[in-house]
């Protein structure tokens, strides 16, 4: 298999603006005659149904929630950034594009990066113009903030609740077009299968949440924006719904996916109080801001934070990254809590923690301004862990937080399945290893309002998608597929639930596949996912039946999924022998334990292409070519 | 005209003329009290009979009483309309249910409150509007007032009632001024007190008159 | 701790529920409520018992999923937040707890404590946005909005849809939810060209769907987990005054 990016001719600069005159154009009267899915509603696929019914395609739309506004990018925190310059502190959109490759760790793709910055400018003003309250400055105008791995303040902000802002924006888009017809909206209803009509992605197989009811939807292009998979992890700050099964039965069906050892460990979420732990929760990074992390010097220091001087203090990003420091990428502060922790430094009754201290920032601007900037997320902390964060320090740890991996796509938006596109975390695009803060909302908003409007079109009007209806036999074979997968998992009455093989999986992958790596444990990982795997589908019980809201069996499937994506992900993370954002490989670093890169073997997408059940998935390389930012190591001292 | 259907029929429209016939109402209060205190003059009933005659046979009170009929009706009428309409919005009521905890006894037993007062209204208007507009006396309405108030039973009602009034404003007149859009950093509190006054106040205005005739009275 | 449940169970939207009850123990204080029925779940799969079925998702108090009555109030005893903040620290060993899904017409049971809140999404689909064709905005800082209106507009816009205001109101009244978004759209000068029609059409939308309407009693405020003022309400009555005799 050939993986043909497809990126456009010309300066980097000029590559969008080119192709966009390039690619073919729907009529718009014939737009009418195109039907699109578009599965999941977040901030990628709500911002692409909108858009795409305002062009006039027939957009049919499909979320697990109850509500299109429900979608998991709500709960992002901190803001969104853009090249806007604003702050007239030399931001361009060239400083974003080149922050983004490098933060990625030269992971990314230069030409889709280039694009995103371009498009970074357009999102703020379209989020604006759609009602988003953007924080203000008393004069009226913009306010900003900065954000890790960048020294200009880029951030746009709706205080700590940003994503839930601009996907309110986006979901109001998309009301008014639901409101028109223009969109049909099928909320309550979760993607089993892809079905693929000779070669290209012609639609779905989802089930009814409420009834049970399985059924076929068929339209000229498919477009997954379901997310990341985080959740493989269990405990991840992904919302317990999020999943990987869309994606995942695309990649079943043929198409590759990319990178998918690249996974974010965010390092400021509040630790695990128990067993009984069902998820972790973000403290927006925007907090490192104003708070200072440290630890005690010493291990043993069982003093209450107050009563530690400050010379018995390690404020060891600052120490360690002078010219960053409490501002570093969130892979570089992951991976320094994990050490301190490694040391015995860490605190609380788990010792698996660091503190995160405002005192300082309450001193020097007052109790009430950070109130204003971070009040909800205090609140948000205060009612998790009963403590006061105005009086003591927060104490964070390390989660699983966002997968830059994903579908392969080209700079289309399509993966290697003509007619399937692939939006938002979903896809592997545009992070490479590493994905910084404010950036997740900028790509899914970039994908969905001005990516795909065009390169959709383009695909279209290629021409040759011959009329088909859901009377077509692979739909047929996937539907058939689908209720196969159900009936086994209803009848095989085991005796572990699946929160038990959930759970499993999740404390191999932390153990194996988390912020460190090494090859003893990767296989190791894989070994265990297999067995895990073995018992599931022997052991499971899933009670009830299909023709109900059976929140088991929605919950069998995805951890089913799971537990065959987790293989992949160690397996990738097994083949990719150095270290580079995300993905930290023990036996790869340098003498200072940071991350070392190899360019020369590995400069490379990961694409993994799926042989069959019992078969070893192969890889194929994309690789990667820097012409603007030469890759040099990441320094952020 | 459509709109103006629409409007009246909309929830926000019906709360909207409840709001303002109530406002209304309590402008009538106030009139209505002032006038009472003529009551107090100490000259057997002389100017009280005066102001009576007046208020029974101005053409520009009588036309107003009518505008005073409908503001009644308006505001019984839509709050009926409501009530209803609210009760089928939860036909399923909770097994436990502890609204103490949101919101005021007063502000969710308005409907009661103002049940009773219209019992209040109906009785009182039988003793003094029925007896001597409809009907016809020769006893003078200081008389007819002098000889009721006589009665503790019809006294102590008459206090009750001005009670349950007191509660009725004490959440309808700061309400009616949410109901129309009147909320104001500012002026919502200075309302809010005006309000809480108005209860006191009025109903306390009113009930000096059975105290009075009751226990002072010679 | 040791918990006793008392539960609503219901198959689904046609079949008549009941309460049932569980005895709960060793709950950690720590826990959330959804872990501790995450738990009361995991027991009853061990013992053949249907699992409760509960709407959640983000489980940080945001996506607006979750919500029961918890002893008599919306989202449990504690102000200004979901019911998957709520942490079983609020609660004593020994209780007894409550817990009944939403109740209004509108919002039908599903099963168990999940309720149909589409109602929500239609009432937004009448006029709940502000029409702005990608591609069409100006520079964003063309429209110079000042920072307290901003403010005032976010905290309209902290709305998550989860209802509360609806279940906590003795009329069933959604005109908490439906005044924050006419707040957020109206204070906003991008708002304006659409603001009549917009609020006349989400209150016929919100009076056809058959929620009661609002008497002021501020049980919506006191139960909202964002904390959303009954000011909205006050400024969603003033647009529709001000739209219906334009």
């Amino acid at each position: 298999m050939k993986l043909d990016s497809k990126i456009p001719e010309g300066h980097i600069s000029e590559k969008w603006y080119k192709h966009r005159f390039q690619l073919k154009l729907v009529n718009p009267a014939n737009k009418r005659k195109y039907s699109v899915i578009i599965v999941g509603t977040g901030l990628a696929g709500g911002s692409a149904a909108a858009t795409l019914a305002e062009l006039g395609y027939n957009v049919m739309a499909f979320c697990y929630q109850d509500s299109a506004r429900r979608a998991h990018s709500i709960a992002a925190q901190g803001g969104i950034n853009a090249a806007k310059n604003y702050q007239n502190d030399g931001d361009s959109i060239y400083r974003l594009f080149y922050d983004t490759v490098k933060g990625g760790d030269y992971r990314a793709r230069e030409a889709n990066v280039h694009r995103l910055a371009e498009l970074s400018v357009n999102i703020i003003d379209q989020c604006v113009a759609q009602g988003v309250p953007f924080a203000r400055e008393y004069s009226g105008y913009l306010d900003n903030r900065s954000f890790g791995g960048a020294q200009v303040s880029r951030t746009f902000y709706a205080r700590g609740q940003t994503g839930q802002q601009l996907l309110l924006g986006a979901y109001s888009a998309l009301s008014k077009q639901i409101g028109l017809g223009n969109v049909k909206m099928f909320p309550r209803h979760e993607m089993l299968e892809l079905v693929v009509v000779n070669g290209r992605a012609r639609g779905i197989i989802a089930r009814d949440m409420v009834t049970g009811e399985i059924k076929r939807y068929a339209a000229d292009a498919v477009l997954l924006a379901t997310g990341g998979y985080g959740n493989v992890y269990y405990l991840s700050t992904n919302a317990k719904g999020s999943n990987t099964t869309a994606i995942w039965r695309a990649y079943k069906k043929g198409a590759v996916f990319g990178n998918p050892c690249f996974v974010q460990i965010h390092p400021t979420c509040i630790p695990v109080s128990g067993d009984h732990q069902s998820k972790l929760t973000l403290m927006s990074e925007s907090l490192r801001n104003d708070g200072r992390v440290w630890v005690p010097k010493s291990p043993d220091d069982s003093r209450k934070p107050s009563e530690i001087p400050e010379e018995d203090r390690d404020y060891f990003l600052e120490r360690k990254y002078p010219s960053f420091g409490n501002l570093v990428p969130r892979d570089v502060a992951s991976r320094n809590a994990k050490q301190v922790c490694d040391d015995g430094k860490g605190v609380g009754s788990s010792k698996l923690a660091v503190y995160l201290d405002f005192r300082d920032a309450i001193k020097r601007l007052g109790k009430p301004k950070i109130e204003e900037k971070y009040g909800n997320l205090f609140d948000m902390y205060e009612q998790i862990t009963a403590e006061n964060p105005y009086n003591v320090p927060m104490r964070i740890f390390p989660a699983v937080h966002y997968t830059m991996g994903g579908l392969w796509v080209d700079y289309n938006l399509m993966s290697n399945i003509p007619g399937l596109f692939v939006l938002g975390e979903a896809n592997f695009s545009d992070h490479g290893a590493n994905r910084l803060g404010a950036s997740a909302l900028m790509q899914g908003l970039a994908d969905g309002y001005f990516v795909i409007p065009y390169t959709l079109g383009g695909y279209l009007a290629e021409g040759g998608l011959d009329k088909i209806s859901t009377e077509h036999e692979e739909f047929g074979n996937a539907e058939a597929q689908t209720r196969e997968r159900i009936n086994k998992l209803l009848s095989i009455k085991g005796t572990k639930s699946v929160d038990h093989y959930h759970k499993a999986l999740g404390k191999v992958m932390w153990d194996n596949v988390g912020m460190s790596r090494n090859a003893k444990g990767l296989d190791e990982a894989i070994k265990q996912i297999k067995e895990i795997r073995y018992e599931f589908w022997q052991n499971v019980k899933v009670l009830g039946e299909n023709e109900e809201i059976n929140q088991s069996l929605e919950k069998a499937g995805r951890v089913a999924d799971f537990l065959e994506l987790g293989e992949l992900v160690a397996r990738d993370a097994l083949q990719r022998n150095e270290s580079c954002g995300g993905h930290f490989r023990e036996e790869y670093q340098t003498e200072e334990n940071e991350a070392r890169r190899d360019d020369e073997n590995f400069s490379y997408v990961g694409a993994w292409e799926y042989k069959g059940d019992d078969q070893e998935p192969e890889m194929h390389k994309e690789n990667l070519a820097f012409e603007y930012v030469k890759p040099s190591q990441r320094s952020y001292k | 005209m459509r709109w103006i259907t629409v409007f009246l029929n909309s929830s926000i429209g019906k709360k909207i003329i409840v709001s303002f016939t109530g406002i209304f109402l309590c402008s009538f209060l106030v009139v209505h009290l002032s006038g009472n205190f003529l009551l107090f003059r100490n000259d057997a009933g002389e100017a009280f009979e005066v102001y009576s005659h007046f208020m029974s046979t101005n053409g520009i009170i009588r036309f107003l009483e009518i505008g005073l009929a409908l503001g009644f009706i308006l505001h019984i009428f839509n709050t009926l309309r409501l009530t209803l309409e609210n009760k089928k919005a939860r036909p399923v009521p909770y097994a436990v249910y502890k609204p103490s905890e949101n919101s005021t006894l007063t502000s969710r037993s308005m409907f009661y409150s103002g049940l009773l007062v219209l019992a209040f209204l109906i009785i009182h208007l039988n003793t003094f509007f029925v007896t001597h507009r409809v009907i016809g006396t020769d006893v003078t309405m200081y008389e007819s007032v002098v000889e009721s108030f006589k009665s503790p039973v019809y006294s102590w009602f008459y206090i009750f009632a001005m009670l349950l009034l007191g509660l009725h404003l004490n959440h309808g007149f700061q309400s009616a001024f949410q109901t129309l859009g009147m909320n104001h950093k500012k002026y919502t509190p200075l309302i809010k007190f005006l309000g809480l006054l108005f209860s006191i106040v009025v109903p306390a205005g009113f009930a000096t008159f059975p105290v009075y005739f009751l226990f002072f009275h010679q | 701790m040791k918990l006793t449940l008392k539960i609503w169970r219901q198959k689904d939207s046609k079949s008549k529920g009941d309460f049932s009850t569980y005895e709960l123990e060793s709950v950690s204080p720590d826990m959330s409520f959804l872990e501790m029925l995450d738990i009361l779940n995991e027991k009853l799969i061990s013992q053949n018992i249907d699992p409760v079925a509960f709407d959640h998702d983000c489980r940080e108090g945001i996506c607006g999923s979750c919500g029961v009555y918890i002893n008599g109030r919306a989202h449990g005893p504690k102000r200004g937040i979901t019911a998957c903040q709520l942490h079983m620290r609020s609660f004593k060993d020994g209780d007894t707890i409550w817990v009944e899904p939403w109740r209004a017409k509108p919002f039908p049971v599903l099963k168990d404590l999940v309720v149909d809140r589409s109602p929500l999404d239609r009432i937004m689909q009448s006029g709940g946005f502000i029409s702005a064709r990608t591609g069409s905005a100006p520079d964003a800082n063309a429209v110079l909005i000042d920072h307290d209106t901003a403010e005032l507009a976010m905290d309209a816009a902290a709305c998550i849809g989860c209802g509360a205001c609806v279940a906590a109101c003795k009329n069933a009244s959604a005109m908490l939810f439906v005044s924050a978004k006419v707040s957020h759209f109206a204070l906003l000068p991008q708002g304006h060209p659409e603001r009549e029609a917009r609020v006349l059409n989400m209150v016929a939308q919100m009076d056809k769907e058959g929620f009661g309407a609002c008497t002021n009693t501020g049980a919506c405020e006191a139960e909202c987990p964002k904390s959303i003022s009954i000011t909205n309400i006050a400024r969603l009555n003033r647009e529709y005054l001000k739209a219906s005799f334009k």
